[in-house]
């Protein structure tokens, strides 16, 4: 077995330039080291273990492998351990909540976890999660401005985005013409019992605070219960009937759903497959969120950091986002798509474009911890 | 060890208990017991600290007894549902199916052979709007133009009595399977009609099946909340859905654990009152 690579022997090599990291003698001097269990320090582990949500990597059609993981591998001779193994952000925190509670890790070098839910905030408030080592991602000077700074982690000490999504308003056009407000969506009697929300009161709530006039950034408790009272109105009177995660999907395209409150990535496919479909940004607004990488208690941090600097270059992270129709948080991932893929990165829904970034607002992060707030908007889904 | 057993005789029957005991501590009692701990906690995640507090409880109650008393409702309604549909059903395959018996019962228990949620999802494609049964019904003007089936109290009664009409039928399969056919023929030997027949032999000879039945259908479906999640609206959420809320979303997992309590000691609470309604002999078989 050989040494593992240290981290400043990491750093050094990769001095000399991206060249050197594919010499066979970089290769043979950090493969196959370690056993890839809880390895702390400074030493590349043999393994990363990486968690993420289903489909939200490259995958090669025909080979079923993933080529931007097995490319990390034959840079680094770091095997990648893939799981995909996130389908809630409240579920996955259930399961990860009670050994890292303890101070235990959970097997994994990242995790991943998404800015419209309260779980990014509180795993850095419980110290749940380790510091970044930003000596090892020098690309992080590829992050996009609007990133820089969020709220739970203003100096992106603790994550760094995997990639992010739009929440718009989907119509299906056999049914109706274009859905372009929440007014409409609440009020237009043809859509009257057809109308579903997210579950997610980042994306319902702040689309209906954007549509009063508020801010979903800064929530106070009266623009909460304003856009509340506003959705509750709207269930009482039968016209919103059901809150659903992305299973909106079936419903809208066979038609028991005429418009709802959907995720630009979720959409794309389907737009595609359905020419009948339609998403758009509410003429008030629409929200943006964003999935977090994060190094819980356990992993190995130079891995998981070598890893992260490495989807920050921007052609991996232009094939990424080419597969999975999210948008990347990479700067210059747009002109690497150019390259690769010209018809997806002219599609705004994927690298969207000043003017429609201007329109996106991202949710109150402090807000989604509010427990008055959680426990008032279960009430509206009737729970 | 043989000798052993021999000169400890009375011990014998406690060492065959004791798998079944430990399995039962284990699995059951220590996760009871932990559940009724933290029941009575309070304070904010993950910071919980035991206080007895009992308001928990209270509050439970009173603030989702709506979900507490539709969950019961959406149970018995899908209960009595069951029993009127598989009895027809299996009393046919017990006494007139002859060789086709194990076919007949394999076509009740072949959903099973598919993941509870992928069966209930295939309601969605059962119920929708453009599907075989709102057609129907439209054809028939059952239901107007604009009219649909899914996402209604219905839809969710109707995936509940689906999900566990395989606990209602095969209890009652074995009960009335057992019955001595001789009983019958003595019945009409003694100038019993069909109807009194059914109603002095046969209906009592499967009470056992009939009670088991209940039971199995009725506590299940209480707790259950994917089909109100998948079939309904906020209007039908049931208790299961408030603790999944709970535990998942709110992170008030002693709200949550307390709910789960209460529900708990109303399905027992139930289950005494059907007991001495129906005999408590009969709950035994």
């Amino acid at each position: 077995m050989t040494r593992p690579l240290t981290r400043r022997q990491l750093l050094e090599r990769a001095a000399l330039g991206g060249a050197a990291l594919t010499l066979p003698g970089f290769l043979a001097a950090c493969g196959g080291g370690g056993d890839g269990g809880d390895a702390g320090g400074d030493e590349l582990a043999a393994v990363l273990r990486f968690a993420n949500w289903p489909l939200y990597i490259d995958i090669d059609e025909e080979t079923k492998k993933r080529p931007t993981l097995d490319e990390f591998t034959r840079r680094t001779g770091v095997a990648v351990d893939y799981f995909e193994e996130i389908n809630d952000n409240a579920e996955y925190f259930a399961k990860v909540q009670g050994p890292l509670s303890q101070g235990r890790g959970i097997d994994r070098d990242i995790f991943v976890f998404t800015d419209n839910s309260r779980f990014p905030g509180l795993l850095i408030d419980e110290g749940w999660v380790q510091k970044l080592d930003k000596e090892l991602i020098p690309n992080i000077s590829n992050l996009i401005e609007a990133q820089a700074s969020p709220p739970f982690d203003p100096e992106r000490e603790y994550s760094l985005p995997w990639q992010s999504g739009m929440t718009g308003i989907a119509w299906n056009e056999e049914l109706t013409g274009p859905v372009t407000s929440i007014e409409q969506l609440f009020e237009d009697a043809k859509l009257k019992g057809k109308v579903s929300m997210l579950m997610e009161q980042a994306d319902s709530v702040g689309l209906v605070m954007l549509a009063n006039g508020d801010d979903p950034a800064e929530v106070s408790d009266e623009t909460y219960d304003r856009a509340i009272d506003r959705v509750q109105a709207a269930v009482d009177s039968g016209q919103v009937v059901r809150f659903t995660g992305n299973d909106f999907a079936q419903p809208l395209t066979q038609g028991e759903l005429a418009a709802c409150v959907a995720w630009s990535g979720d959409m794309i496919q389907l737009l595609a497959d359905n020419p009948k479909l339609k998403w758009g940004v509410p003429k008030d607004g629409g929200m943006i969120w964003t999935d977090n990488m994060f190094i819980p208690t356990g992993g190995s941090v130079p891995t998981a950091s070598t890893y992260m600097n490495y989807v920050y270059e921007p052609p991996v992270a232009a094939k990424i986002a080419a597969y999975v129709n999210y948008v990347p948080p990479v700067q210059g991932a747009k002109e690497e798509l150019l390259k690769i893929d010209p018809e997806i990165a002219n599609n705004t829904l994927i690298i969207p474009d000043d003017e429609l970034l201007a329109q996106l607002h991202q949710y109150d992060s402090a807000a989604l911890a509010n427990d008055e707030h959680i426990s008032k908007w279960q009430t509206v889904l009737g729970q | 060890m043989g000798n052993f057993l021999h000169r400890h005789r009375r011990l014998t029957p406690y060492l065959l208990l004791a798998p079944g005991v430990a399995w039962l501590a284990v699995f059951f009692l220590v996760p009871l017991a932990f559940l009724g701990y933290q029941s009575l906690q309070s304070g904010t995640f993950p910071n919980y600290e035991f206080t007895w507090e009992f308001a928990n409880f209270t509050e439970a109650i009173s603030d989702y007894r709506e979900q507490l008393f539709r969950s019961f409702l959406y149970a018995g309604i899908a209960t009595v549902v069951s029993l009127l549909l598989a009895y027809p059903l299996v009393y046919w395959i017990a006494f007139r199916a002859g060789p086709w018996r194990n076919l007949f019962l394999l076509f009740i228990v072949a959903p099973f052979f598919v993941t509870y949620l992928i069966r209930t999802l295939a309601w969605l494609n059962i119920l929708a709007d453009e599907g075989p049964v709102v057609g129907a019904l439209r054809g028939l003007h059952l239901l107007g133009p604009n009219e649909g089936l899914l996402y209604t109290t219905l839809a969710v009664v109707a995936g509940i009595t689906y999900n566990f009409f395989p606990f209602m039928a095969l209890p009652l399969y074995v009960s009335l399977e057992q019955i001595d056919a001789r009983l019958l023929e003595a019945a009409k030997d003694l100038y019993a009609s069909p109807v009194r027949a059914f109603l002095k032999v046969t209906l009592p000879l499967s009470a056992p099946g009939i009670v088991a039945g209940t039971l199995l259908t009725f506590i299940p479906a209480a707790g259950d909340f994917i089909n109100a999640e998948l079939l309904g609206t906020p209007k039908q959420q049931m208790i299961g859905n408030v603790i999944q809320a709970k535990f998942l979303e709110s992170l008030d997992y002693p709200t949550a654990a307390s709910l789960s309590f209460v529900l708990m000691a109303a399905i027992l609470v139930a289950l005494l009152v059907y007991a001495r309604a129906v005999g408590s002999e009969r709950l035994t078989g």
